[in-house]
């Protein structure tokens, strides 16, 4: 499918962190047809299955998280309702913004926002405090009461636009964008030969915790594992290092979170293939579900693929389409080239070509 | 539906030009005569029934609150200030609407992951937010969104059953009752219907067109402020949702006319219309400039209470809306010379 396309359905789709039923069914619908076999686990994440040509292949994991941040209902008064956050929900960028109150029906909303003839000084000074901010459904307080109950999920309502030099802009690109990269990579695969068999995961709950990873890793057991999702992008106010251009390559995670001759070997498919990319050092936890399965059972070899992305945690997450596509190419190359034996490669007491050489 | 119309109808104050063509489409077969002065206010003429000599001013402003591009970064963003009351607060996630071509833009901020302590404190300054189109060099942004393009909030109008929802209600929500009001019957004396620009910048259109029509009173149609959230201590609701067309009675900017006051509440009260005051010491509209044209004009302010105006996105209930078009008209039909009389 068209990248932007594929980016705008699979961000406008709502799946807050534990109830992420509207974009499984999306992503099951756009994944059926690319595996042999699709299911989902008991906290909710997605597996699908798509074997390998060799009958004794390892197992490669992937993983994506589907579910992003919101919001949710802690009480009603006067017809206007309290919130707290879903993840990590940023209140900065809270006041002025449409949602979508998931009750007994879906109800559009608004954040209330004080308007700035009203304000003293020092309000304007600092913002909106957590037990100031509510969300108001235009209904009468009884109407409310009847139709939102204290703990409903709330998701930010945005249309997704794209942007000049196609830079793509909305909710939830965080991780959506990793989503469609895999999706992207089993549209090559169908196209392609692979020994290994391949897990792809779309993971609940990272957002609160990697809890999806954690499941997942347990139940596929993988022998290697790759998750893909989104990394700082550039732009006014961040400070180098630690954030990436866009449009510029998706980045390759090192540091202990990942197998060393992993991340190298991904480095040598993307210079092979001609894909550019960068190297994201990440000193201690990535933040990301490759630190859940690194330690799933008795361990995992991990890599990382990062897509740069500006405003992350916003509304207007953005992002440069021709980074996930890269993402999926880099994806689809390494697994195609996966040798059966690759493994063997990865064991710490075997000794690389290099130490070979040197010997 | 009018109000959707001009709501999604980009219009920051010195650009009202496509919510000028919307209106003038409007009114052109319902007045004997329509001008647009040299400010860009509609002026529009609808003749009385009878010759009592008596010239109605009725006044609603066209522009909105926004941005504009002041400059452009190294790496394609665009700086930008506020053209009036826009909160800063307010900016950090918006969708926008850049130029007469619509580009989308985004404004973002540090993520939150990235904060240092105390900085998620801080509200960041206009002079540090960039609006984002994807442009990748100084000079693609600077052809695409030159210095003076207007940016406006992009907010669809939603309608429910009983509130819609939408951008700009302060004022396109005044411009649609009084769109209302012209398209309806004639009243005993000359209405004149002014359409003012530049009321967020200084109420410049107001002064102008008071002055050109030289009405013997005046009533300004609003999207007034209803501050309703519940607080620790409510001292200033300034106006409900809900509760009925709001009457303004003092603001900053002037002291209504008593008689044109008492001419809303005895209609509203034989009428069984709802109403309500705002609530005194609070904003200011285009009555500020109007009352004090040439010698005076006797000047009234009504008003659709709307929540968060100069936000991306305001909210008003319906009935209040409908209300405020029945109480206008209903008033107008009992306006007479006396009404005016300074010693009530």
């Amino acid at each position: 499918m068209e990248t932007i396309s594929l980016l705008k359905q699979l961000t406008e789709a709502v799946g807050i962190a534990g109830r992420e039923a509207p974009v499984r069914a999306l992503i099951t619908q756009l994944w059926q047809p690319l595996v042999d076999e699709i299911r989902e686990d008991k906290l909710g994440s997605l597996i699908a299955f798509k074997r390998g040509a060799d009958t004794s292949a390892p197992k490669l994991m992937l993983a994506a998280h589907m579910d992003e941040i919101g919001l949710v209902v802690t009480g009603i008064e006067e017809g206007f309702i309290r919130i707290a956050r879903v993840g990590g929900t940023d209140r900065r960028v809270l006041p002025g913004l449409e949602v979508t109150v998931h009750g007994r029906e879906e109800l559009p909303g608004i954040v209330a926002s004080r308007p700035p003839h009203v304000l003293s000084e020092e309000e304007r000074k600092s913002p909106v405090p957590w037990d100031k901010l509510f969300v108001d459904v235009g209904l009468p307080a009884a109407q409310v009461e009847a139709l939102v109950s204290v703990g409903d999920f709330i998701s930010v309502r945005r249309e997704t636009v794209e942007l000049k030099n196609r830079r793509v802009a909305g909710k939830a690109m965080d991780d959506r964008a990793g989503v469609a990269a895999i999706t992207l990579a089993l549209e090559h695969l169908s196209y392609m030969r692979h020994s290994w068999d391949v897990f792809a995961v779309a993971t609940a709950q990272e957002e609160t915790g990697l809890k999806g990873a954690i499941t997942t890793a347990y139940g596929i057991a993988p022998d290697l594992a790759v998750a893909l999702d989104v990394t700082f992008g550039k732009h006014p106010g961040v400070s180098e290092p630690g954030v990436w251009p866009l449009g510029e390559g998706p980045t390759i995670g090192i540091g202990p979170n990942f197998h060393p001759r992993l991340a190298a070997r991904l480095r040598e498919v993307a210079e092979a293939h001609e894909i550019p990319y960068k190297l994201d050092p990440l000193p201690g936890a990535s933040g990301t579900d490759a630190w859940a399965i690194q330690v799933s059972r008795e361990g995992v070899p991990t890599a990382l693929i990062g897509i740069p992305l500006r405003y992350m945690h916003q509304p207007v997450e953005m992002l440069a389409a021709q980074d996930v596509e890269r993402a999926g190419r880099l994806l689809a190359s390494f697994i195609a080239g996966l040798e059966a034996d690759f493994l063997k490669k990865l064991a710490w007491d075997t000794p690389t070509d290099e130490s070979e050489r040197r010997q | 539906m009018m109000l959707k119309e001009l709501s999604e109808a980009t219009g920051v104050s010195g650009d009202e030009e496509n919510v000028r063509s919307i209106l003038l489409r409007a009114i052109r077969e319902h007045v004997d005569e329509v001008r647009v002065d040299a400010l860009g206010n509609i002026l529009a003429l609808k003749r009385g029934t009878t010759q009592n000599g008596l010239r109605v001013m009725l006044a609603a402003h066209m522009d909105e609150v926004g941005l504009m591009v002041v400059g452009h970064d190294g790496d394609g963003f665009l700086r930008v200030r506020t053209v009036g009351g826009v909160d800063p607060r307010l900016l950090p996630g918006a969708a926008l609407e850049v130029g007469p071509d619509h580009l989308p833009g985004v404004i973002g901020i540090k993520p939150i992951h990235l904060l240092k302590s105390g900085e998620e404190q801080q509200v960041p300054s206009i002079e540090d937010l960039v609006v984002d189109i994807g442009a990748t060099s100084k000079d693609e942004a600077t052809k695409l969104a030159p210095p003076g393009t207007y940016i406006t909030f992009a907010t669809r109008f939603r309608e429910g059953s009983i509130t819609v929802s939408g951008k700009a209600f302060d004022d396109r929500a005044g411009c649609a009752v009084l769109v209302e009001i012209v398209r309806g019957e004639r009243f005993p004396f000359d209405l004149h219907a002014a359409f003012t620009v530049q009321e967020e910048v200084g109420l410049r259109g107001a002064r102008v067109a008071a002055y050109a029509i030289a009405p013997n009173c005046a009533f300004v149609l609003e999207g007034t402020v209803a501050d309703d959230l519940p607080k620790d201590k409510d001292s200033s609701p300034t106006t409900r949702l809900g509760h009925g067309p709001a009457i303004t009675l003092m603001d900053n900017t002037f002291i209504a006319h008593r008689g044109l006051v008492r001419l809303l509440t005895d209609t509203a009260e034989a009428l069984g219309i709802p109403y309500q005051f705002k609530q005194p010491g609070i904003g200011g509209t285009d009555a500020g400039a109007i009352h004090t044209s040439r010698e005076g004009v006797p000047s009234a302010t009504v008003a659709v209470p709307c929540r968060y105006i100069h936000s991306p996105v305001s909210l008003l209930n319906l009935d209040d809306f409908n209300n405020t078009i029945t109480l206008m008209r209903e008033a107008l039909a009992r306006l007479t010379s006396s009404t005016l009389r300074s010693d009530l």
